[in-house]
Order: structure tokens, then C-alpha cells, then sequence
């Protein structure tokens, strides 16, 4: 549905969006991440159609973008950073313009007001004016207007920004439903929205992509991805540590924490050496042999935290606002 | 209606519920009228001059009352729809950048229209008192409404060149003055008698005032020459809008 190719965007000098290539087919929900300032509002500005590109296409459902604008921006829902909205009106005037303006009118109107006021729960403030909603509120409001036209395509630029925790859950569950059947965009820097609702993720950093793959798949980037984490009773951690660095085919042990009651540590899988079940059980004989008292031990699955902070904090420190 | 008219109508009638929805439109329309009193009935010297017709006491004043409302009335226009970000929606919504700049403005132009037919009073006054020529009153109506028109496309302009509703409306009013000063008789006169200045130049500089095209429909003559230049005094500011608003994005 969405395809874009070498998309670069250059304000002045500096490269916000250098060279960019995805896409996504409808039953995919794809999760934006990189830093603040990465290029990841500037990319979904230009798959809308707000900003022209300065290179590269953007095709959506088969209309390019900059020569066939209308057709393409029939296709798209989007719900820009900070969820603008028209402060002087209420909030039903205002998805009614939204509905109009997407070709709407009479029954088909009415009905596309009342799913997306269900869907976004807003039918306790409908006679508000937007001027006086909260912040969450709002973001919902700009949010109903995104999808009040059902659109095949939905760009959602941190959705879940300002909501409470309940109505985070609610919105992911939504992307994720709704992704069934829908190509999705939406950008977030809430990792486990990621794991959430995307089937991919990509990870993009001063411009770039620098990341591009499943959760699970950017998850075994991660160091401590398949490694096994255990928690002793009772044995010094000097020698919890000697004996499972004794484990062949395992890469190193080491001590996550030291505390008087008991010792965290953690076996890392080698490449090409014990798979995850095997070093599982290679760490479990160990503890057999030398009667350890284990209170825990489990398979890391990686932690996208990591593999995001290992791909972008070396970027960022050398000054991620420079061009 | 063609999906474009649709569009226009829409973004219009969203401009007009949001004017509506605060005091500002009363409160406006309130001021224009109580102004357009005072220059009539005080400064125009309507009862004293003992004729009947509006040109002198009524029409006269409006390109000056204009120079202040209209770009009051306008510079909320792009200005505020930059500053809430709300411009971000709007163009990425399936219409071209003209529907909405065209909506935006005939919703703002229609609201100044019904400021302006709201003065209906003053003609019944001068019909109830004399014989006035009502043509001339109708062609006057129409040069108001048309010069209020030339104003607010320019106002269009200036604002979408800021986020700034102040900065709008001082730079719509002064070129709004420059358009009235360069076809204003106390201004042109002397000019006109500075030997160096060809007289063609200033006859073009002339043609470019509201004023010029303002008084010669006064005198009850449509001539499409001022309709002309009318239609191009909105249609080239809008048509600067919209370069604007796309050198704003790239
Ligand atoms: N209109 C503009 N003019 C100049 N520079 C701009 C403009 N818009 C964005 N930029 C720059 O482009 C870069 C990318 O900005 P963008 O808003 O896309 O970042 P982002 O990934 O969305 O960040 P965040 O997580 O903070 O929302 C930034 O360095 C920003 O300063
Ligand atoms: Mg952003």
C-alpha cells in the first residue's frame, strides 16, 4: 500500500530524512523509532503529502504522491504530532468537517461520526468545545478524525502521546486490530508499543534507517538476547560465576548482581556454540552437580531497549542535531 | 455540486462556525456599524448637506474604515491555522491548497458582506428623506463590497506569511494604505505637478489604486475595466497565497 523510495527531505544544509526505502503492505502495522529529531515526523509529513520530498518517490496505494496528490491522500488517515485540531469548534462540529471534507454526507455521514465516536470514546465530550478538552482528549479527537473515513492506509505520529495508561492499551489494541486489515504507520518512543501492536519495526537515526526487521528479529540484536539469567541461593558469587564460565559453548558468565542473599547471573549464548534449550540445560547440570539453590531461571528473549539504545547512542553522542 | 464547489462550501462554513462561535463577529460587526454611523451621520455631514445620495456622507469613508476591519476580520485566516498546526491537517486532506484558499476567503468575504448589507438602514434614511439615485447606490454597494474584497485577499497573503496574527495585520494594512495613497487625489496632485515625473507614470501608478476604480463606480457606471482590475486585485494576492503557503512546506 505504501512504498517509498529514496526518500530524502533536506531543510537548508541539513539532511532530516536522508535516503530512505520501505514498505508497507495492508495487514502490516510498521513501528517508527529513532531519537528525537531522527527525521521520523519529517518522513510521515511527506508520505501525507504536507512536504514534498527534495528526492526519492512516495507511492501510496499505487498514486505517487506529488504527482497525483488526491487520489493517494483519499487513501490515508493521518493524525499529525500534537494532534492539531480547530479550537473553535466543538468536538462533533469538528469531525463533521473532517467527515465532509473526506466526501461524507447524510447517513454514511452519521454512521462514520458514531464509530469513530465509540472507537475513541468520545461521546462524553461531543458538545465541548476543543478549546477546553484535555490533552488526551484531544489527542483522541484528532485521533477520531484519522479514521473517520475508515482509510486503507493509517500514518500516526506518537499516537499514544498523553494518553493515560488505560487508553494507551485501548489505542494499541485498536492499531493492532485494526492493522488486520489496514496498512499502518505510527511512530512512538514507547518500546513495548513496539512489541505491542507492530509486526515491524524500523529504526531510523539522523536520517537514516538504521534498523529494519520484526521485534523479534531487532530483539535477538540485543547482547543478552537467548541468554539464560539465573538466581543462586547461598553460593558466592565468585564461584557461581567460575563454574558456569566452565559451561563450554556458552560465550561468558557474569555477575548481574551481588547481594548478601543471593547472586543474579547470566550466561551468554555463543554463536554457533549451545542453542538457547541446550544452554538452558547445560546452566541447570551445573547447578545439579554442585547442589545450588535456584530460585529462578529463565531464557532472555533481548530487550529492544538495548538494541535501540546500542544503535543509536553512539550517533546521538557524537550530536544528533548536527547535520 | 461538483466535488469541488463541496470542498470550497466546507472550509467555508467551518471559517464561519469558528468566527461565529466567539464574540469577535458580534463585536465586529457592532463596531463596523456604530463607525460607519459616525462617519455618516458626524463627519460626512449627512443630514446638513441637505442631498440625496450616499457618495459623499456614507461610501466615501469605506476604502478608510476597510483599511483597519478588513485586516482585522483576515489576519486570523492562514496565521492561525499555521499557529495551531491545524494547516497540517487541512492539506493533507484530498482537496487542492486553491479549495481551501478560496473557501477560506468567500466564507471571510461573505461575513464582511453581511457587515455591509447591515447598513441597509442608512439607505432607507436617505430614500425616506429624498429622490437618490438608486443605481448609484447599488454601484456603490457593489465598489465597497469589491474593495473589502481587494483588502482581505490581500490580508490572505500577509498571513500566511507569519504565525503571528499582529505581524498580519500590520503588513496588510500598510499595503492596503499604499493601494488607497496611490490613487489619492491629495496625494497624486501633488505629483502630478512635479515636472521630472512623466504624466503616464503617474496615471499607471494611478490604475493600481482601489480608490481610482472605487470612485468611478461610485458615479453609478459599471465599466469592466474596474471589474477587471477588481477580480485581479483578489485573484493575484490568492494566487500569491497559495506560492506562499507551498514555499512554507518545501
Ligand atoms: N521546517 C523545518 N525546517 C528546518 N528544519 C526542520 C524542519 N522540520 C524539521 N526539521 C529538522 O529535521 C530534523 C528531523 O525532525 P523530525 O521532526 O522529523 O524529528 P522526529 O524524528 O519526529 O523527532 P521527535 O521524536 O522529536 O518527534 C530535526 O533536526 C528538525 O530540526
Ligand atoms: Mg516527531
Amino acid at each position: 500500500m505504501i512504498k517509498v523510495s529514496n526518500l530524502s527531505k533536506h531543510f537548508g544544509t541539513k539532511k532530516a530524512v536522508n535516503n530512505v526505502s520501505f514498505a508497507v503492505e495492508r495487514g502490516e502495522v510498521l513501528g517508527f523509532l529513532g531519537p528525537n529529531g531522527a527525521g521520523k515526523s519529517t518522513t510521515m509529513r511527506m508520505i501525507t503529502g504536507f512536504i514534498p520530498p527534495t528526492a526519492g518517490t512516495i507511492s501510496v496505494g499505487g498514486h505517487d504522491m506529488v504527482e497525483d496528490p488526491i487520489p493517494a491522500k483519499r487513501l490515508i488517515g493521518y493524525l499529525p504530532e500534537n494532534a492539531p485540531a480547530y479550537t473553535d469548534m466543538t468536538v462533533l462540529q469538528f469531525l463533521g468537517f473532517a467527515a465532509e471534507l473526506r466526501g461524507l454526507s447524510g447517513e454514511a455521514k452519521k454512521r462514520a461520526l458514531s464509530r469513530a465516536v465509540e472507537m475513541c470514546f468520545l461521546d462524553t465530550v461531543l458538545h465541548q468545545s476543543v478549546d477546553t478538552l484535555s490533552k488526551g482528549y484531544r489527542h483522541r479527537t484528532c485521533f477520531a478524525q484519522s479514521v473517520i473515513h475508515d482509510p486503507d492506509v493509517l500514518v500516526l505520529d506518537e499516537p499514544t502521546d498523553g494518553l493515560d495508561p488505560n487508553q494507551k492499551h485501548e489505542v494499541r489494541q485498536l492499531i493492532k486490530r485494526m492493522g488486520e486489515k489496514k496498512a499502518i504507520i505510527f511512530s512512538t518512543h514507547i518500546l513495548e508499543e513496539v512489541e505491542a501492536a507492530c509486526t515491524r519495526a524500523i529504526i531510523i537515526d539522523r536520517g537514516q534507517i538504521v534498523a529494519n526487521g520484526t521485534p523479534a528479529e531487532l530483539k535477538a540484536r540485543s547482547e543478552t538476547a537467548g541468554a539464560i539469567s539465573l538466581r543462586v541461593l547461598g553460593v558466592p558469587a565468585e564461584t557461581v560465576k567460575a563454574r558456569l564460565n566452565g559451561i563450554t559453548g556458552a560465550k561468558k558468565a557474569a555477575i548481574v548482581k551481588d547481594d548478601p542473599a543471593f547472586v543474579w547471573a547470566r550466561v551468554y549464548p555463543q554463536a554457533g556454540g549451545l542453542r538457547n534449550g541446550e544452554l538452558a540445560r547445560a546452566v541447570a547440570d551445573v547447578a545439579r552437580q554442585d547442589g545450588w539453590k535456584i530460585e529462578e531461571l529463565h531464557t532472555e528473549e533481548g530487550r529492544l531497549d538495548e538494541v535501540f539504545r546500542s544503535i543509536t547512542l553512539p550517533d546521538t553522542a557524537k550530536g544528533g542535531q548536527q547535520a | 455540486m461538483s466535488t469541488s464547489t463541496r470542498h470550497i462550501w466546507t472550509i467555508a462554513k467551518r471559517e464561519l462556525v469558528g468566527f461565529f462561535a466567539s464574540p469577535v463577529a458580534y463585536v465586529f460587526i457592532v463596531i463596523y456599524l456604530l463607525l460607519t454611523g459616525f462617519f455618516t451621520f458626524m463627519l460626512g455631514f449627512f443630514f446638513e448637506r441637505g442631498e440625496a445620495s450616499l457618495a459623499a456622507p456614507f461610501f466615501f469613508w469605506h476604502p478608510w474604515l476597510y483599511l483597519f476591519l478588513v485586516p482585522a476580520v483576515g489576519m486570523r485566516l492562514w496565521s492561525e491555522e499555521r499557529r495551531l498546526g491545524t494547516i497540517e491537517l487541512l492539506l493533507t486532506m484530498p482537496i487542492t491548497p486553491w479549495q481551501a484558499i478560496v473557501g477560506k476567503f468567500l466564507a471571510s468575504w461573505l461575513f464582511l458582506a453581511l457587515a455591509l448589507a447591515l447598513t441597509f438602514p442608512v439607505v432607507i434614511t436617505v430614500s425616506y428623506l429624498g429622490d437618490p439615485d438608486m443605481g448609484a447606490i447599488l454601484t456603490g454597494y457593489l465598489g465597497s463590497f469589491l474593495v473589502a474584497g481587494a483588502y482581505l485577499a490581500i490580508t490572505s497573503m500577509t498571513s500566511a506569511l507569519t504565525r503571528n496574527q499582529v505581524i498580519s495585520f500590520i503588513l496588510s494594512v500598510v499595503v492596503c494604505f499604499f493601494l488607497i495613497l496611490c490613487g489619492w487625489e491629495p496625494v497624486t496632485r501633488p505629483l502630478a505637478s512635479i515636472e521630472w515625473i512623466p504624466n503616464w507614470v503617474i496615471r499607471t501608478v494611478e490604475s493600481f489604486s482601489v480608490m481610482t476604480h472605487y470612485l468611478s463606480l461610485q458615479r453609478g457606471v459599471i465599466d469592466s475595466r474596474d471589474l477587471i482590475y477588481f477580480l485581479s486585485a483578489m485573484g493575484f494576492p490568492l494566487f500569491c497565497t497559495g506560492v506562499i503557503l507551498r514555499g512554507l512546506r518545501a
